[in-house]
């Protein structure tokens, strides 16, 4: 049996960054961190701008878990697969070992989901959610000349913007009437697919792939509204649900994430989530910003000092370099509306609520520019 | 003047542009920013940048 004062399940960035931020308080507290893959720390929002930046899958990670044990001080067990959560006795039964905790931390992120398709294709659709993910989709996509990507929301259009850096052939298809609809008003959303267009993106919006079938030579997916496409790699970016699996057969309080109040704390005391995974106090925010201000809070509160988490205006940056945004959603309660100042070079839309106050804010193109600018009037 | 790239969500600080609205003068160099800054774009510590080829 091995005894830590903390134990974090998961090496992504929440593992990881809350054990970085615990360290820089406490030096010397027990911390284990264990993970089902090799360990290797990478940043997933670079992922989908490898093919810009020139990176493949092995110079996408930053240091292996050896390095990290040394980094962070801390015992890191690879290929290690939770088994399950006793969190009255608060032991973590796996393959490996047991490991018995005085806090618990569960980083374990959020899963892509994946449609119903039919056709001996479908189970050769790719998702990319991981750095281990990736490196399966570049073997897949040397070889490939179109790529098809399903969904157009905030990955698939990186994806998309990156697939085209590397020449290839991108179409994507999904039930939006535009590209990221959930995020932004029609106005951005249309000008991101009219300059992803301009860069050879074709799209098949308000409707959804049905089969995929295989051939000798590549894939060919039906849509349901009767248009036949060929593709040599499809690539499925649909969304992500929070990972609540461990979280479920261990009777903790889940939702659509594992809940938690606003100081990271689940409904088992000493058990804490982080990341994807997590469900704040209602918000389930899968970005990295949410992350950072979550890693720091929790860190605060497992070396003594009960810290809540602190929401500021946190942008969500969306890489698509041929066209970039800079978005801040309004809160999915407030009432307003969005107003659009539109310019050749970029788009300036406010989500104003009904005493046209600021609430909410999308910057396209040059206007992404002016991105601390929107976020100082948020805060006012 | 360097350029300096934060390794997790890619954001540059360009020392010829500075971050003005940040207080952070154009011309500032890395080594002048304090050391509890963070990223704007994702709150990551400014030890967790790396410098950027030009």
């Amino acid at each position: 049996m091995c005894d830590y004062d903390v134990v974090i399940i998961g090496t992504g960035l929440a593992g990881y960054s809350l054990a970085r931020e615990f360290r820089r308080l406490d030096k010397h507290s027990r911390i284990v961190l264990l993970t089902a893959d090799d360990g290797r720390s990478y940043s997933k929002p670079m992922l989908s701008s490898a093919l810009k930046q020139g990176k493949t899958a092995d110079t996408l990670a930053m240091a292996n878990a050896e390095k990290m044990q040394e980094t962070l001080s801390t015992s890191i067990i690879t290929n290690c697969t939770v088994e399950k959560i006793d969190t009255e006795a608060k032991q973590i039964f796996t393959n490996k070992d047991t490991y018995q905790y005085k806090n618990l931390v569960l980083a374990v992120g959020a899963q892509p989901i994946r449609l119903p398709i039919q056709g001996e294709g479908a189970k050769d659709i790719l998702s990319v959610n991981n750095l281990t993910d990736y490196a399966v989709f570049r073997r897949h996509l040397s070889s490939a000349k179109h790529v098809a990507i399903l969904g157009p929301g905030l990955i698939g259009c990186e994806f998309a913007n990156d697939l085209l850096h590397a020449d290839k052939q991108v179409t994507v298809i999904g039930p939006d009437h535009y590209p990221l609809s959930t995020l932004l008003p029609e106005t951005v959303g249309t000008a991101l697919q009219a300059a992803l267009t301009a860069k050879g993106v074709t799209w098949h919006l308000n409707t959804v792939v049905e089969s995929v079938d295989k051939t000798p030579k590549n894939y060919k997916l039906v849509l349901k509204n009767g248009v036949c496409i060929e593709a040599d790699v499809v690539l499925s970016a649909v969304g992500l649900r929070p990972d609540i699996r461990l979280a479920e057969a261990a009777n903790l309080t889940t939702n659509r994430g594992i809940m938690t109040d606003k100081f990271l704390q689940t409904s088992a005391k000493s058990v804490y989530a982080l990341g994807d995974c997590a469900e704040v106090e209602g918000k389930n925010l899968p970005f990295v910003a949410p992350l950072m201000q979550g890693a720091k809070a929790l860190a605060k509160t497992l070396t003594g000092d009960a810290t809540a988490v602190d929401y500021p205006p946190m942008p969500v940056v969306v890489k698509t370099s041929f066209y970039p945004l800079v978005i801040l959603p309004p809160a999915p309660f407030l009432v307003g509306q969005w107003v659009s100042d539109s310019h050749a070079e970029g788009i300036y839309a406010r989500y104003e609520n009904e005493e046209g106050q600021l609430v909410g804010f999308a910057l396209s193109g040059a206007a992404t520019a002016d991105k601390q600018k929107y976020v100082k009037l948020m805060s006012d | 003047m360097k350029k300096w790239q934060c390794v997790v969500c890619g954001f540059i600080y360009d020392e010829a542009l500075g971050l003005p609205e940040e207080g952070i003068a154009a011309g500032t160099t890395w080594d002048s920013i304090p050391d509890d800054w963070e990223c704007p774009d994702c709150g990551v510590a400014k030890a967790d940048f790396e410098m950027m080829e030009l």
